[in-house]
């Protein structure tokens, strides 16, 4: 049976998927199929509860006895029958789903996708830990090989489980792209330590078009020199910071993504919604997204004359090599490598609260919107980063530095102008 | 040099820098998400206070236990992930069981629900169940929080 990893790499346009998850398993079936029904070529998503995500496994029981809404779908709390209905007839060759979750602590998870014939799942021990709450983060690395270990066996019945890193995606917007580039690629080591051989690396769009299309080469050309003997692909994710209000806003920034993806040969996207900045999305409102995305990425690629020769060595990829060397650097163990990086602080999220982080680095934008270090703290950038040196960030700037790419789009949205005008601006 | 009135008015100044109070702010327990507290931080710092951070996916017990450990004048409960309604009523329930803290300001803030902007009549449940504030997600929100802020000081320390 074809894989989640073969079946994006082998559809020969760009794969969008929807971010879905409801806890009603009706809805959740209408939502599934209706992603499968939309014009592109799409996978499906289920994505979890935030109950299920933290292990409140009591809360999202008590919540479907009582009927009340989750913000996903309780894959441990429903019945095996009730996930094999939902699926049923709809996860095939031509549509794989891919389970989402977001949990340091993720066992019950992998075991509850595995049993419902599942197989293709994302996360990783650090990207799953360090923005999302108070799990040590060596408890997270010790959960996510188990994890690893326990997914991999499906290859022993011959299935191919797929494993996404969501490392590219860090607290979703202010760490530099180098650093994201860096965490996806170790995310991927990990996985492949615990023998995973279908492996996506995530990168999400951030606030210059420029910068995040180095940051894809610098991944793409990390996993070619890293990542020998497997199917791996790359999943661009739609801005995930404070979204643009404006329907033309959110349509623009979403068409960027797309762009993002079709210039760099990127597989696979996942998408957002005009609605992303008010609420969780109706079925509908994915489901254009969808098709806008597939549609814009079908249009530049068939347009795509753009030289990007100079993206393939650029800063960002100096940067992101010299993170991952360093980690590597640590000891062959790539787990203790990632423990040790946050110990020492060669890996540091700026503005990340959990108590393993070291909490030095500072970011900002600048006149062109690039995300640029304020402070590496002990970061080892030395001779590549002039960074500013330290400086107090405060309220109003971090405010105007998380809501720049609204600000930036709704504005554009009184003035439309398709995506790739800008690139082609940028001499991309 | 050290005349009574100098000294006091030294004093209103340290005061007018600095609040001496400490605030908690927290997420909940089920909600990952952190921006909304990084702002939270830094906005209550800047009017003086000292922060303290619990961070995002804060176990119940540990925001009650922090809560009678540091005694704070406020305790900002702030969450985006749509579980707000569900997880505020349990964790003010659990605060304000202890007799402790029953009289300790709290606010809750933020995407309280699933589906946009909540029911007036479940903002009246929160407040009933012992919340001081509530503030849904809206452009009204800063400005009332901060409105909320300014006449803290005196009514938690008086």
């Amino acid at each position: 049976m074809t894989g989640f990893g073969e079946f994006v790499r082998d559809a020969g346009e760009l794969v969008v998927q929807p971010r879905m998850g409801m806890s009603e398993p009706d809805r959740m079936r209408a939502g599934l199929l209706a992603t499968k029904a939309a014009a592109g070529t799409t996978v499906g998503t289920i994505t979890l509860d935030s109950y299920t995500r933290v292990g409140d496994l009591d809360s999202a029981e008590l919540a479907l006895m009582e009927d009340v809404p989750l913000n996903g779908y309780p894959i441990v709390s429903h019945e095996l029958a009730t996930t094999r209905q939902v699926l049923d007839g709809i996860q095939s060759e031509d549509f794989p789903i891919q389970v989402r979750h977001g949990s340091a602590a993720p066992q019950d998870i992998f075991v509850a996708l595995m049993t419902a014939g599942l197989d293709a799942t994302e996360g990783g021990p650090v990207s799953y830990c360090l923005p999302y709450g108070r799990i040590p983060i060596a408890e997270s690395l010790r959960n996510w090989s188990r994890s690893c270990e326990l997914f991999a066996r499906l290859r022993d019945i011959g299935r191919k489980p797929h494993l996404e890193t969501f490392g590219g995606c860090m607290l979703g917007q202010l760490c530099p792209p180098s650093q994201l580039v860096a965490i996806s690629v170790l995310e991927a080591l990990f996985f492949y330590q615990y023998g995973l051989r279908s492996i996506s690396v995530s990168y999400a769009q951030q606030t210059n078009l420029r910068q995040d299309i180095e940051a894809v080469y610098a991944l793409r050309r990390l996993c070619d020199e890293l990542l020998p003997d497997t199917d791996w692909h790359v999943v661009i994710y739609a801005y995930m910071g404070v979204y643009p209000t404006s329907p033309e806003g959110a349509y623009q920034l979403l068409g960027q993504a797309a762009t993002l993806a079709a210039t760099t040969g990127s597989e696979r996207l996942i998408v957002k919604t005009v609605a992303e900045s008010v609420r969780i999305p109706t079925i509908a409102e994915n489901v254009s997204a969808l098709e806008y995305a597939a549609a814009t990425a079908a249009r530049v690629r068939r347009d795509r004359k753009a030289d990007l020769t100079g993206a393939v060595n650029s800063q960002t990829y100096a940067e992101a090599e010299a993170l991952v060397s360093a980690v590597l650097n640590l000891g062959t163990d790539i787990g203790q490598g990632l423990a040790l990086a946050f110990q020492h602080g060669y890996l540091d999220i700026p503005y990340c609260l959990h108590p393993d982080n070291n909490g030095r680095t500072r970011t900002y934008l600048d006149a062109a919107g690039r995300l640029c270090w304020a402070d590496t703290g002990k970061l080892p950038l030395t001779g590549l980063v002039a960074a500013r040196g330290a400086r107090t960030v405060t309220s109003s700037e971090l405010l105007e530095s998380l809501s720049y790419v609204r600000r930036k789009f709704d504005s554009q949205a009184i003035t439309p102008s398709p995506a790739h005008a800008e690139l082609e601006a940028r001499g991309a | 040099m050290n005349s009574p009135v100098e000294t006091n008015a030294l004093d209103r100044r340290d005061t007018a820098a600095k609040r001496d109070a400490t605030v908690i702010v927290s997420g909940v327990s089920s909600d990952s998400h952190t921006w909304n507290l990084v702002f939270l931080q830094l906005l209550l710092e800047e009017l003086g206070y000292e922060v303290v951070n619990l961070g995002s996916c804060v176990p119940e017990e540990l925001t009650v236990a922090e809560c009678i450990t540091r005694r704070p004048a406020l305790l900002v409960v702030s969450s985006v992930n749509g579980h707000g309604y569900q997880d505020g009523m349990r964790l003010i329930s659990r605060l304000r069981e202890r007799g402790a803290l029953s009289d300790m300001p709290v606010v809750i803030g933020g995407k309280l629900g699933i589906s946009g902007a909540q029911s007036s009549d479940q903002l009246a449940v929160l407040i009933e169940a012992g919340f001081d504030a509530v503030f849904d997600d809206g452009a009204e929100g800063i400005a009332s929080f901060q409105r909320l802020l300014d006449s803290l000081p005196q009514r938690v320390l008086a």
